[in-house]
């Protein structure tokens, strides 16, 4: 192959992702020099105009950081915000809470998965070209993300940064019977979600594997959602294992309030988003790090389906880091997310009180929460008026990002080495590359940078 | 009978600084969707689809605000596109949450978000987009509301000015039967002088309006603000609650500009 000169590829704008990025592509003969996701979503400057702001704000102003995962961000500021103060909620209000978050997790996936990912595996461009060909699919899709953002039009006010959420709970708590109608929609969805594993299980994946760390949530006893310890699982090749390794690894973890000791961004010239390590080393959050962390703990009929759907048992110890196959773990978790919310209504008795008391006081909190596409870390610095003088907010795509360009990289080196793929279909390969990961980007472009890579920035 | 097959119009969706939200906002327009997109031709929509045609276009609709250099060229591009340019949300029409950054000095705000602030490009302020070109029609809502997005959409189609009401938020409450939340609780609210358009969402769940969609076509600042005063909240609260996802909106930010000199 001696005509393999060297090449650069420039894909300007992302398509189906949520904010504007681009992607950059250096080759030399065979080997791939540099794979960039260049984020180029203008910074909005959140963490600096948070400061000066009553401890009250932060849930409504942050859910402006995502209109895809507003509940995400409400919650995590929530638990920051009650954690300097010294405030714990629990009991209905953490389960109603819990409800609001299923519904982004149904509505946020659904999204990906239908709208955005599947037309992937169908060489559509986009869902209106794949509703010619799979109309029912993308209508039961269309249904199930319905049911998503119906639960959280019923607790939150609208689907879209939801009103309802305050510290200390929320400012109207609904009465059972207002639940009611939820449980209908939510049956028909847990049939809709269970034919939606199915069908993206039949999809045809590539053979990958992934050998980042794996950092989630975890709770002892339940699948982590709105609250959990931070744990990570080693990559495969920490105990010599190839990339492609479905051995689950023993886990550590680490407080919430540590997650700044362990988790460190740093800024890169080509990107306004910050780039953050795990200890040093890239790490991936999300759906294939939840599953391979708690997968032995999804509702039984979300487990049946993983394994139905060729995920392996996370109950033997079997992981899946194929990153193509996140779509499937998406959908699996859109099945227990429905599940749970069913769980959830059965058991509601409307609390007392639709909020528990936030007294405000000089500190610091912090607040971790599962975002659909990965752990969200909010930190809050309090004076004893309750005005927030510092905030650094960690959102899952700054972490997955050294993960995205590694994906990246290695999806390429393989295709160079494999035959001599056109930039078209570079072009094509690494997009697929990046919406496995469902980056965030909007999300991802306003934090605070702790050290600075002072390496040389050459294009 | 004319044989040739009737042109769809051809929509374009861009976005400029923002969080997605009123994009997704016609995403969630579940059971309209494609009966939508068997109307119109679907021509440029990064968010939701891998193919983009070249303009020109009938109707752009715009989220976000203009906040770089880039985005300035690019909006004017957009206009000369464009048969009918429209905005969606606080963003693109009144600069958005970022547009706290034109209070500050933006230098300051860059070296406390990034080490190196000389890599990032950014304008000091965030402007809506009829800051720079003319648009031809604005639809309020941090985010903005689906079913007006689709009035906005449809009456487009239909040749028609879209049925938006420019009155206050308390039209929406009168209309759902909502108790008012300051009259029957001394809850401060900005309905008074809040656009209409999210159906009183924060009054019927028992809190005060935030503003969210911005001011009302008519506003009385100096009759409303004692109304927050006697609610209990002091300059810097007032301040605050009109200096959020729609400050750069010139009654909001004369209001707030006054309070301070107060």
């Amino acid at each position: 192959m001696t005509h393999r000169g060297s090449r650069v590829l420039h894909v300007g704008s992302l398509s189906r992702v949520e904010g504007e990025g681009s992607l950059h592509l250096r080759i030399r003969g065979e080997e791939v020099a540099e794979a960039r996701l260049a984020i180029f979503e203008p910074p909005r400057f959140f963490e600096a105009f948070l400061r000066g702001r009553s401890y009250t704000e932060p849930p409504d102003i942050t859910s402006r950081i995502c209109g895809i995962c507003p509940v995400a961000y409400q919650l995590s500021a929530c638990r920051a915000i009650e954690d300097a103060c010294g405030v714990t909620v629990d009991g209905q209000l953490a389960a109603l809470r819990r409800l609001m978050y299923c519904g982004e997790w149904i509505e946020s996936h659904t999204l990906h998965v239908h709208l955005l990912h599947a037309p992937d595996f169908h060489g559509c461009a986009n869902v209106v070209e794949l509703a010619r060909s799979r109309r029912a699919d993308v209508e039961r899709g269309l249904r199930l993300k319905q049911a998503g953002n119906a639960i959280i039009e019923l607790l939150g006010g609208r689907a879209v940064h939801p009103v309802n959420v305050r510290l200390g709970g929320f400012h109207r708590v609904p009465s059972r019977s207002e639940l009611r109608p939820l449980e209908e929609q939510l049956r028909r969805a847990r049939e809709d979600a269970a034919l939606t594993v199915r069908w993206v299980a039949g999809f045809d994946f590539p053979e990958a594997g992934c050998d980042h760390d794996l950092l989630a949530l975890a709770e002892p006893d339940r699948y982590a959602v709105e609250s959990g310890t931070p744990t990570v699982m080693p990559a495969p090749h920490t105990a010599g294992l190839p990339a492609t390794s479905r051995r689950a690894l023993p886990t550590r973890t680490f407080g919430v309030r540590e997650f700044g000791d362990h988790v460190v961004e740093r800024q890169v010239p080509h990107s306004t988003a910050l780039h953050a390590r795990l200890d040093g080393r890239r790490h991936l959050t999300g759906p294939l790090a939840r599953y391979a962390i708690s997968g032995r703990l999804l509702s039984p009929i979300a487990l049946q389906a993983a394994q139905d759907a060729g995920l392996g048992d996370p109950r033997q110890g079997v992981v899946c880091r194929n990153p193509y196959r996140s779509i499937v773990v998406r959908a699996v978790e859109v099945l227990h997310a429905v599940d749970e919310a069913l769980r959830l209504i059965d058991a509601y008795e409307p609390p007392p009180r639709p909020y528990v008391d936030v007294p405000p006081r000089a500190g610091t909190g912090h607040g971790a929460t599962e975002a659909p596409r990965g752990l969200l870390h909010h930190r809050y610095t309090l004076d004893a008026e309750g005005t927030v003088t510092d905030a650094v907010l960690v959102p899952p795509t700054a972490q997955n990002q050294d993960a995205i360009e590694e994906d990246l990289r290695r999806t390429v080196q393989e295709h160079l080495r494999s035959g001599e793929p056109t930039d078209a279909e570079l072009t094509a390969l690494c997009e697929r590359a990046v919406r496995n990961h469902d980056p965030c980007i909007s999300c991802s472009t306003h934090f605070l940078d702790l050290t600075v890579d002072r390496a040389a920035h050459s294009d | 009978m004319n044989a040739e097959p009737r042109r769809r119009p051809r929509l374009a969706v861009w976005k400029f600084a923002s969080c997605d939200g009123c994009q997704l906002t016609l995403l969630d327009c579940e059971d309209e969707l494609l009966g939508l997109a068997e109307q119109v031709e679907i021509a440029h929509f990064l968010e939701a689809s891998s193919a983009s045609a070249p303009g020109p276009y009938d109707l752009s609709l715009v989220e976000g605000s203009v906040t770089t250099a880039q985005d300035v060229e690019r909006v004017h591009h957009i206009r000369a596109v464009s048969r009918r340019l429209v905005t969606i949300g606080a963003c693109a029409t009144a600069g958005g949450v970022q547009a706290l950054r034109n209070y500050a000095d933006v230098a300051e705000f860059q070296a406390a978000v990034y080490a190196r602030p000389d890599y990032v490009a950014t304008l000091a302020t965030s402007t809506p987009i009829s800051a720079h070109v003319p648009v031809d029609f604005e639809l309020r809502g941090c985010p903005v509301d689906r079913r007006q997005l689709l009035e906005v959409i449809t009456a487009h189609l239909a040749g028609r000015r879209p049925a938006v009401p420019a009155h206050s938020v308390c039209f929406e409450c009168k209309q759902r039967g909502t108790v008012c939340v300051t009259v029957a609780h001394g809850t401060p609210c900005l309905g008074p002088v809040t656009h209409a358009g999210c159906g009183a969402v924060c009054p019927t769940f028992g809190r005060g309006c935030y503003g969210c969609f911005g001011p009302s076509d008519s506003t009385n600042f100096p009759a409303f603000v004692p109304l927050l005063r006697r609610d209990g909240m002091d300059t810097l609260d007032v301040v605050r609650v009109l200096r959020t996802f729609n400050t750069a909106a010139p009654e909001f930010d004369a209001a707030s500009r006054k309070e301070l000199e107060r």
